[in-house]
C-alpha cells in the first residue's frame, strides 16, 4: 500500500483527504493545482476528496510573476 | 537551413492557432515569438493598459504608454508579420468563464501574473476543456539560475517551471528571465503543434 506524490513514494493513509495530504507533505504553498491519476481536482474539493491507495498525485505549485 | 523542413513547418503553423491569456511580460513576448515563427492565428486576451513601468520587460514602446495592451500588441505584431490573424479581447478573464475565448484554438498559453489567477485559470481550462493543451509558467521572477527551469508535463498541462523561484511579490521581474519563460512557452506551443522535432 502506498501512493506517489510528485514522484516520491509515501505511505497511503486511509480516508486521508487532499487537504490533509498537502499538510502531511508540508506543502505550504497556498496555490496549487492537484491531479490524482491525471484527473484535476478542483481546489474547493480538497477538504472532501479522499486520496485512493496506489494513486499518483501531482501537486503543481503556481508562483506569481508574468 | 533545411528549407524543406522549414517550408513544411511554415505550412503547418500557418494553419494553426494559439490563445494567449494575458498580454504582459509573458503574453506579449510569447505572442511576438509565435508571430515571427509564422503562426496563423492568435487570440489575445487582456484587460489592462500600458504603463511606463511595463516597458522594462513587456513588448511595448514608449509611445504606446496609455494604450490598451491587446490593441497595441496587435499593432506590434502586424508590423512584424501582417499575415497573422490577430483576434483581441479587451476584457478581464473572470472565474467561471475563463475558458470561453479559447474553445477553438489549438493551444492555450497561460500568461497571467498573480498566482491566484494562474491557478484558477489552469484549473478551469483543464476541467472545462480537458483535451486542450495548456502551457503555463511558474517561477518567472528574479535573475540568474535559469538552468533550474524545466518543462514538466502533467497530461494536457505543460509547465515551464522553476520551483525554487520566489514569488514576484518578494522578488523582481526583469526582461531576461521573463522573456526566457515567455519564449519557452512559445517554443512548447510549437512543439505541441508540430508534434516534436521528429515530426518534421
Amino acid at each position: 500500500m502506498g501512493i506517489e506524490v510528485n514522484g516520491r513514494k509515501i505511505d497511503w493513509v486511509e480516508n486521508e483527504t487532499i487537504k490533509q495530504l498537502l499538510r502531511r507533505m508540508r506543502y505550504t504553498f497556498p496555490l496549487v493545482v492537484v491531479k490524482i491519476d491525471q484527473k484535476v481536482i478542483p481546489r474547493k474539493d480538497f477538504p472532501d476528496v479522499v486520496v485512493p491507495d496506489n494513486s499518483r498525485v501531482d501537486v503543481i505549485h503556481m508562483i506569481s510573476g508574468g | 537551413m533545411d528549407k524543406q523542413k522549414f517550408d513544411k513547418i511554415k505550412e503547418k503553423l500557418q494553419k494553426s492557432s494559439v490563445g494567449v491569456a494575458g498580454a504582459g511580460g509573458l503574453g506579449s513576448n510569447a505572442a511576438v515569438a509565435l508571430a515571427r515563427a509564422g503562426i496563423g492565428r492568435l487570440v489575445l486576451v487582456d484587460f489592462d493598459e500600458i504603463e511606463e513601468s511595463n516597458l522594462d520587460r513587456q513588448y511595448y514602446f514608449l509611445d504606446q504608454v496609455g494604450k490598451i495592451k491587446v490593441e497595441a500588441l496587435k499593432d506590434n505584431i502586424k508590423r512584424i508579420n501582417s499575415a497573422v490573424k490577430v483576434e483581441i479581447l479587451n476584457q478581464k478573464l473572470e472565474k467561471g468563464s475563463m475558458e470561453q475565448p479559447f474553445h477553438d484554438v489549438d493551444v492555450v498559453i497561460e500568461a497571467l501574473d498573480n498566482a491566484e489567477t494562474k491557478t484558477e485559470f489552469v484549473e478551469e481550462i483543464l476541467l472545462k476543456l480537458p483535451d486542450k493543451p495548456v502551457v503555463a509558467a511558474s517561477g518567472v521572477a528574479g535573475y540568474g539560475n535559469s538552468d533550474r527551469i524545466v518543462t514538466k508535463r502533467f497530461g494536457a498541462l505543460y509547465m515551464c517551471y522553476d520551483e525554487q523561484a520566489k514569488s514576484s511579490e518578494d522578488d523582481v521581474l526583469l526582461a531576461p528571465r521573463v522573456c526566457l519563460m515567455a519564449n519557452w512557452e512559445a517554443d512548447l506551443a510549437l512543439e505541441i503543434i508540430l508534434g516534436g522535432d521528429s515530426g518534421y
